[in-house]
């Protein structure tokens, strides 16, 4: 398993972003203040600053992504970085050797940062392992690693709550849906946790959350309308119909009745409770379509956010190189 | 030596003299912003902007990111506009040649003048004051720092 956290320089600074588990405080509140900074950068004349100008980013897909691969583009491109985008069919590729030697090959052609997207777990990190052996001065970012993390969805979430909701200390949040499969929920968990959250909630059917889920600091709920009670965050998850292996939900329908988010089941919650949603999001299924489109809903935001946190976890990861290599 | 910031602000002010009632007083954070709001106000301007330079600086490959909350701001279209540039101090010129760039992602002003309370040399790149309440050449291991009590500004000088 993972013993050393290859994410942190030894004078813990952010060094590759893998996972939101163990990743201290003050970074997790430096990157969400330092976002705060690139939020605006979309309103300017000049949609651009300077930071990466130079570097090349590329962007290695080997899962499909639209919102994040793109949103991971923008936010390059407003740093001034060229980006190269390859996507790569998982399929064509073996683990192990192959991935290393694809990075091998991409270093070679004197990249400085990788966002990676995988469908196994632990592919990011097993690449910044080898960069720190190899090439010390490329950064990784996790863009989604099979079910374990998606830590730029979960720093843009936590972005979403602070905007909305000033701080963590007195919220509820209820996470709804398959927890089983949701790198979303997990790095949302372990951020919200340690951004002192007191009350997180997962809510779904017991074919969908993990065994000893509590032991993320999680309260677990199969009623949704029980769990849903004066909460002030609702994140919806999608269904992950393509990671279930065998029959784990009787039908679509059936979950849209005990699970799907309603105005009625909405209700429960604070009536300024804030619905969130990572996309892509499947209406009807998780979420009623007038509450996706409702006024409590910030699933657009969170889109436009995901570029500003995006932008501040790149300028982290890509500087100050100078004195640590 | 002692530096009576409040006293070079108004010294700053009279340097100035008349300008348009319209001009832009564009303080650079986080010093600047201090004397540029008390500059506006002593020179009679209303259009008060402000400008983080962070993501213009030109250390960032070797120290990172600058983490801080401020951001830039105008009341104003910076497109056409007169603006004043306001530090608190001027040494290498490097914050301005920032500020410059930070200033003009927002548009093209009609003319930008700098305006500064101390002057300590050490000139890094060819950017010099239009206004200057005072020059004092100072070592490059002394700080020379402004500091703000409750609105009340304050130079402090700490021998490095």
């Amino acid at each position: 398993m993972l013993t050393v956290n290859p994410q942190l320089t030894p004078d813990k600074r952010l060094r590759h972003l893998l996972t939101t588990e163990g990743l201290p405080k003050a970074i997790i509140e430096n990157i969400l203040d330092t976002a705060d900074q690139f939020v605006s950068v979309g309103d300017r004349e000049v949609k651009k600053v300077p930071l990466l100008r130079g570097k090349s980013v590329f962007n290695l897909f080997f899962e499909n992504s639209t919102r994040t691969r793109t949103t991971f583009e923008i936010a390059a491109k407003r740093l001034s970085a060229d980006v190269i985008n390859l996507n790569i069919n998982a399929s064509s590729t073996s683990k192990g050797e192959s991935l290393v030697d694809t990075i091998d090959n991409l270093i070679a052609m004197d990249a400085d940062m990788f966002v990676v997207r995988h469908a196994q777990s632990g592919a990011a990190h097993l690449i910044a392992k080898h960069v720190n052996a190899v090439r010390p001065n490329v950064a990784v970012i996790n863009a989604g690693d099979g079910r374990h993390a998606h830590p730029t969805q979960g720093l843009l979430d936590m972005y979403t709550i602070r905007h909305y909701k000033k701080s963590f200390h007195n919220l509820s949040v209820a996470i709804v849906g398959d927890i089983l499969h949701s790198r979303v929920a997990r790095s949302g968990i372990h951020a919200l946790t340690t951004l002192g959250c007191p009350d997180v909630r997962v809510i779904g059917p017991k074919t969908l959350i993990p065994t000893e889920c509590e032991r993320m600091g999680v309260s677990v709920h199969h009623d949704m309308m029980r769990g849903i009670e004066g909460c002030d965050v609702v994140m919806m998850l999608r269904l992950q119909n393509e990671r279930m292996e065998g029959p784990l939900l009787p039908s679509a329908q059936e979950f849209f009745k005990s699970y799907g988010l309603t105005a009625e089941k909405l209700a429960r919650a604070k009536p300024d409770a804030i619905v969130m949603h990572p996309g892509p999001m499947n209406r009807g299924v998780e979420i009623e379509s007038t509450i996706a489109d409702g006024r409590q809903a910030v699933i657009l935001p969170q889109v436009t956010f995901g570029i500003a946190v995006r932008m501040a976890v790149m300028s982290m990861v890509g500087a100050g190189r100078g004195e640590s290599a | 030596m002692q530096l009576d910031a409040e006293q070079l602000i108004t010294v700053l002010a009279e340097k100035i003299g008349n300008t348009t009632p319209d001009i832009g007083v564009v303080g650079i954070h986080t010093g600047g912003v201090w004397v540029a709001d008390k500059l506006a106000a002593k020179i009679g301007a209303t259009r008060v902007g402000r400008v983080a330079v962070t993501l213009h600086r030109d250390d960032y490959a070797t120290r990172g990111l600058h983490p801080q909350k401020n951001k830039t701001e105008f009341g104003f279209d910076v497109n056409g506009q007169h603006i004043l540039l306001v530090d608190d101090v001027l040494q290498s010129g490097r914050t301005v040649r920032a500020a410059l760039n930070e200033l003009f992602d927002f548009g093209r002003p009609a003319s930008v003048k700098l305006a500064a309370l101390v002057d300590r040399g050490g000139r890094e790149l060819p950017v010099q004051a239009d206004y200057i309440a005072i020059t004092m050449p100072l070592a490059g291991s002394q700080k020379l720092e402004l500091t703000n009590t409750g609105g009340a500004l304050r130079f402090e000088i700490l021998e490095g």
